[in-house]
């Protein structure tokens, strides 16, 4: 009977993973795919040693660093690596270094080709498939949600559970759609659309679900563009996203070096055609999302919820119902030293972010690119940095001369990794300047102590540049 | 991880309320590689005040810990636990946890007691001079001066940490059902595991 009602894309997920059903609810839940890397693995790798324990599945394990390496050269000109300055990073990249070998764990070196965020290699390789659920101790785990995986951050301990287990003890979200109603205007971006919603249904609006995104803009939009919005759901507070695959997936995995190969290929495609929500599956909660209200959008305060179109002004603390939602708003704008009322676009920028697992990939960098191609970026932009998301959108990148005009507007060209999304790193923003940065957290001090972060889009990253002020991309571009 | 059922000792009387993540352990001991050594950066901030618990000998190696309410608010940091561990807290006593602070206390066996503000008091009182006994077997904390008071917990959860099992170890007692799936994966999905080079 239970088999016999329509079923959300997230209930056949976690249905094909039940190992072990408890009385309490929660579930042993099998996990296809582990993607480890520097920061959150060391004392998992450490409990794993205490026990005398072995990773279960190392032929569904990943490890690759980011999180913490500079995003300047790796080697010199001799061809040897060049060593992290600070002593702490460094410890952390050498423990991976060390555990993934140790524990039988295909590794991806600093220096590889293939380097790169998880977020943006699990899709690359091939490794992340629909259909699959896939963990990461990072919470932008979210992104791979796009590929129609179950995919989730987790903890230390978990990171421990799932290497030893290959299973997670959990109980079962919520579900919830997001329908999007009409296409994206010209010139607006997936991120504008992600960061529109987040401000629609709130920081904490999703929290306890995973968030189906259904409606035809999602079936026109690329890969990369889908592996954006899934990726913020985190920043509406879900556990996850899921867009169902279909063939825009299938023809983007295909022939990806992990992905599968000849008859396995077929097979899995035969599977991947029915991970879709039946019609007439039942969401625990449903919003609608009309694509033309959407603007290009930039983040005015220190949550995601806090959005506002470009063209827009920055609100009165008073405008917001709830008063500890005004209470946080007269904080956030202390913090980003803005006035109500002031309008956007008379704020300047002294620093530009293209980069971070929500937009490092090779549409994002080509959307920056034709914002900057013949222009320059302003007087007063004192740091502007283009961080790929992998090795390989990096050659891509040069193989199609994206990283001149980069260079040639003024723009430094980086080695993949994280960077200025967390300031973990050597890349961050001073105190109390501005960034106008494509990353997905603009947390008080996530770029930095006391950096003033503004989210957006790659295109309109690169406007800010080029006028040194927050500025609409469509004006800039003679889109309307 | 090692059966708790009874700690026993002298108490650190704290007393502050929401003790935040940060309090217990700042952001720049996040990058480390262990679990082991984060002890020394407890509770750095008060203890860069002159005159501060932790530093005064009459509590020095204290396996007990006296909060305020909404004890290890903040972040999801894990090292919050490590940390209180580390420094030689095995138990904390408090008038209530948050979530994460509460589920990591317990994958890492640590015992976070919750009690009304009034017990707390008095326990704040006695821990000054004496001892205070921590027993899991009869879910109380007693003083030698005969007070009792009795908490609650979940009893799964009191089973783990009696019994020192942790969620591994328990999964790893279904290691039958989670080959079970594996062959079933296998069998129906030949495309399933990733191509490694
Ligand atoms: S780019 Fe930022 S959000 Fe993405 S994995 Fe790195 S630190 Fe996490």
């Amino acid at each position: 009977m239970e088999q016999d009602r329509p079923q959300t894309l997230y209930e056949k997920i976690w249905n094909a993973h039940v190992v072990d059903q408890r009385d309490d609810g929660t579930a042993l839940i099998y996990i296809d795919r582990h993607l480890v890397h520097e920061v959150t693995s060391p004392q998992a790798f450490e409990g794993l040693r205490k026990a005398g324990r072995q990773v279960r599945r190392p032929d569904l394990t990943l490890a690759v660093p980011d999180h913490n390496l500079p995003t300047t050269a790796r080697v010199d000109a001799n061809g040897n690596k060049i060593p992290i300055a600070d002593p702490q990073s460094a410890a952390q990249l050498e423990a991976l270094e060390a555990n993934a070998p140790a524990f039988g764990i295909k590794y991806i070196g600093a220096s590889d080709r293939e380097q790169g965020i998880v977020h943006v290699i699990g899709p690359e390789q091939g490794f992340t498939l629909p259909g699959t659920t896939l963990v990461c101790g990072d919470s932008h785990t979210a992104a791979h949600g796009a590929l129609g995986a179950l995919a989730f951050g987790i903890g230390t301990s978990e990171v421990e559970h799932v290497l030893a287990t290959q299973t997670l003890q959990l109980s079962r979200s919520k579900s919830m759609e997001i329908r999007v109603e009409g296409l994206l205007g010209p010139g607006i971006s997936p991120k504008d659309l992600i960061l529109h919603i987040i401000g629609v249904i709130g920081a904490a609006g999703g929290t306890g679900h995973v968030i189906e995104y259904r409606g035809e803009v999602f079936e026109q939009m690329s890969i990369e563009g889908r592996l954006t919005v899934s990726n913020m759901s985190i920043e509406a507070g879900a556990r996850a996203g899921l867009i169902a695959p279909d063939d825009k997936t299938f023809a983007y995995l295909k022939g990806r070096p992990m992905a599968p190969k000849g008859a396995d290929w077929d097979a899995a495609v035969a599977y991947w055609k029915t991970l879709k929500s039946d019609d007439g599956a039942r969401f625990d909660k449903s919003v609608t999302i009309n694509a033309a209200d959407v603007a290009p959008t930039v983040t005015w305060g220190t949550s995601p919820e806090d959005v506002i179109p470009v063209t827009g002004h920055v609100p009165a603390p008073e405008s917001f119902a709830d008063p500890s939602k005004q209470d946080a708003a007269r904080k956030s704008l202390d913090y980003m030293g803005l006035a109500s009322g002031q309008a956007l676009s008379d704020v300047s920028v002294e620093n530009i972010f293209i980069g971070s697992c929500t937009n490092s990939r090779i549409e994002d960098l080509r959307a920056a690119a034709k914002v900057l191609d013949g222009r320059k970026k302003a007087e007063g932009v004192k740091w502007a940095i283009v961080v790929p998301g992998s090795g390989l959108v990096k050659a891509q990148a040069e193989a199609e001369g994206l990283d001149k005009i980069f260079t040639a507007s003024g723009f430094e060209w980086r080695e993949p990794g994280c960077s200025a999304c967390l300031g973990m790193n050597p890349d961050k923003v001073p105190a109390g300047e501005r960034c106008a940065s494509t990353s997905n957290r603009n947390f008080v001090g996530r770029q930095g102590p006391g950096a003033r972060t503004h989210l957006m889009s790659p295109a309109m990253a690169a406007a800010a540049a080029v006028t040194g002020k927050l500025t609409d991309v469509r004006e800039l571009m003679g889109v309307n | 991880m090692k059966p708790v059922r009874k700690v026993e000792g002298r108490a650190i009387p704290f007393g502050r309320k929401n003790v935040d993540t940060d309090v217990i352990i700042s952001a720049k001991w996040l990058k480390t590689i262990s679990r082991d050594g984060l002890g020394e950066g407890a509770f750095e901030s008060v203890r860069a005040q002159e005159g501060n618990v932790f530093d005064d000998p009459e509590y020095a190696g204290a396996p007990i810990l006296i909060a305020g309410d909404n004890f290890g608010c903040g972040s999801s940091r894990e090292h919050a636990a490590w940390a209180l561990d580390d420094m030689g807290v095995k138990a904390i006593i408090a008038p209530s946890f948050s979530d994460i602070f509460s589920s990591n206390a317990f994958k890492n066996g640590l015992l976070a007691i919750p009690l009304p503000q009034e017990a707390i008091d008095r326990l704040m009182e006695v821990a000054k001079t004496d001892p205070i006994t921590v027993d899991m077997e009869s879910m109380s904390v007693t003083t030698p001066f005969q007070d009792r008071f009795t908490f609650e917990m979940d009893p799964f959860r009191q089973q783990c940490l009696m019994d020192g099992v942790d969620e591994i170890d328990l999964t790893m007692a279904k290691s039958d059902a989670i080959e079970a799936h594996e062959t079933r994966v296998d069998s129906a999905q030949s495309w399933h595991k990733p191509v490694m080079a």
